[in-house]
């Protein structure tokens, strides 16, 4: 697979598409999409938690791993698969791509009937405590199938009533049913709206179904992004929190999403989370097909960067599957198929639950303490250097993770304010063609972390730590087992005095590559 | 007269089987069948036939050409 091979210097020079400078130029003018418009400052309660955001808010998503980048850490969702109709079509998708190693949305192993999926959420919920989320993401649209997606609401809801319901939609339908949605108690709906302008969507959707007749081109777009609005619309009145995901197409809606982030943020939405295009030609997707490429790490950061300020912006997003199942860095769906869960003896627990999850809270604010501790010592510190570091972890907000073992890194930036979680790289093997199990691993670690200024894990090995120290990355295992914020924040103040004292320049980093593509290691 | 799905195109999404006005869509062997009987080519119910409208492969809802158009 040839085309996965791209040396580093093209990926540092992106020549179609997003104009980096030209990005934050707007960024400079645009302060952050903020707007007169919506009802305040809406947070997700990064970094520390509860932050700013008013009580009754944090109730809601404390524990949403989709919702609250610090929960993400600590709490684990599940979709299940029981809406595979859908009544849009979009360029970035090809429903009749189905591989149990590939990871992204729109795609499932099996299907479920509304019955089976009451089934697998007690048997996941009694083997993962700390699964509190339950969401129907497709693998068409939710709403699409209205049917299938409220029986299963009804279900859960009487035989668990302590997980959350969610779902995913395009929006199209959602103004039918906002009323049964709020009826269900949802406290979370997520719309994906890639446009708020019909000459762009016509480039992302090419045709729409809606009462009874296929809408194309333009006209298409204007109905589904009235539809979108008008849905988020209806859901803020109705106090239920909506995010909106976009996915960033380069060279097609990278500069308009700062336009959408304004459109979303002025109708009440409460995070927004832009995504990379995926897109490789072995999905067969229109998108993989004409070669139009995904962004780098540093084109999706800026971007992501120049959207946020009034509105919070999620950055944790894994782009997971219609049927995942566990942690958002982890996909535990496998262990859980309808054979299987069929044959399980499932008893529900609330207590051993509840208890569980009592765990992870103190865990939670132990982890809060102790990075509030550390960002004392950078009290009255006033460089403007900021850095990126890559962090090998299982999870739990902890260094934890052998560099070997990891399927991902969390990438937390660095600065004189503290520790900021900013996105994460998935590192697992795939298709490399010529090259060694080992050298593949490491040179597509550098590649995936090619902007990190170090790399903390829990252990490391002498050969992968010398290739890291030839890219310029530092591996570093002394903070093994602590906790990242508290972490990061340490090795910054160190990294400051060292440049102080002369021992370290300190230099630009390159761009990084987004994991794209089909894996093959199971 | 009636349309067809081309079985091995299928995706069996299901989005067809509710936007049928005659019923004549159901599920067979894990991809969805049009019962030639039943379908009317959506005349005098929609401009356009539902399960073409919906479907997310192009050519797989097809006039079968084992059966006389549909006259209303």
């Amino acid at each position: 697979m040839a085309s996965q091979i791209i040396s580093l210097s093209s990926i540092a020079t992106p020549n179609n598409g997003v104009d980096l400078d030209e990005i934050m130029q707007q960024k400079a003018e645009h302060q952050g999409c903020g707007t007169s418009g919506g009802s305040g400052k809406a947070s997700c309660g990064t970094g520390a938690g509860q932050g700013d955001l008013a009580p009754e808010i944090w109730e809601k998503v404390k524990n949403h791993p989709c919702y609250s980048e610090e929960a993400h850490h600590h709490y684990a969702r599940m979709h299940v698969a029981v809406a595979p109709a859908c009544n849009i079509q979009c360029n970035y998708c090809n429903r009749k791509y189905d591989c149990a190693n590939e990871s992204r949305p729109g795609v499932v192993s099996e299907k479920l009937t509304p019955e089976q999926a009451a089934k697998k959420v007690l048997a996941v919920a009694s083997t993962i405590p700390q699964m509190t989320v339950l969401g129907i993401a497709g693998p068409g649209d939710p709403l699409a199938n209205p049917e299938k997606t409220f029986k299963t609401f009804e279900l859960i809801s009487k035989t668990a009533p302590d997980i959350k319901l969610c779902l995913s939609t395009n929006g199209l339908a959602l103004p039918d049913h906002v009323d049964t949605i709020a009826g269900f108690n949802v406290d979370h709906v997520t719309i994906t709206i890639n446009m708020v302008d019909a000459d762009v969507g016509a480039q992302i959707y090419p045709w729409i179904y809606y009462q009874n007749k296929r809408y194309k081109g333009r006209e298409a777009a204007q109905i589904l992004t009235d539809r979108q609005m008008q849905g988020l619309e209806m859901l803020t009145e109705r106090g239920i929190l909506c995010k909106v995901n976009s996915v960033m197409i380069p060279g097609i809606n990278d500069h308009h999403l700062v336009e959408v982030n304004r459109a979303v943020k002025s109708r009440g939405a409460f995070l927004h989370n832009i995504m990379p295009l995926i897109s490789a030609p072995e999905h067969g997707t229109v998108f993989g097909l004409n070669g139009q490429r995904g962004p780098t790490a540093q084109e999706l950061k800026a971007l992501q960067d120049s959207c946020e300020g009034e509105m919070n912006m999620m950055r944790h997003c894994r782009q997971c599957r219609a049927d995942a199942v566990g942690l958002l860095g982890e996909d535990r769906s496998a262990e859980f198929t309808t054979e299987a869960v069929m044959a399980m003896d499932v008893e529900y627990d609330l207590e051993s639950r509840k208890a569980y999850q009592s765990l992870v809270e103190q865990e939670r604010q132990a982890t809060a303490d102790a990075k509030r501790a550390e960002l004392e010592t950078l009290a009255g510190e006033q460089s403007d250097v900021k850095i990126l570091i890559a962090v090998a972890t299982k999870g739990s907000g902890r260094v934890n993770e052998h560099f070997g073992h990891a399927t991902e890194f969390q990438i937390y930036e660095a600065s004189a304010s503290g520790a900021k979680f900013v996105g994460h790289r998935r590192v697992d093997l795939y298709c490399q063609g010529g090259y060694g199990e080992e050298e593949a691993l490491e040179t597509t670690i550098i590649r995936a972390i090619n902007d990190c200024t170090a790399v903390f894990v829990a252990k490391i090995g002498g050969c992968p730590k010398a290739s890291l120290e030839a890219a310029g990355i530092d591996a570093v295992d002394r903070y093994a087992f602590e906790y990242i914020e508290q972490s990061v924040i340490a090795y910054y103040r160190d990294y400051l005095d060292n440049i102080r004292s002369g021992a370290i320049v300190h230099g630009q980093r390159g761009d990084a590559e987004i994991r794209q593509g089909a894996y093959i290691a199971a | 007269m009636a349309f067809k799905i081309v079985g091995s195109q299928c995706t069996s999404c299901s989005a067809c089987e509710p936007e049928c006005p005659n019923m004549a869509i159901s599920e067979k062997n894990g991809t969805f069948v049009i019962d030639p009987a039943k379908c009317t080519e959506c005349i005098n119910y929609f401009d356009e036939p539902q399960c073409v409208a919906v479907c997310p492969v192009d050519d797989t809802c097809i006039i079968d050409n084992n059966y006389p158009r549909y006259v209303a």
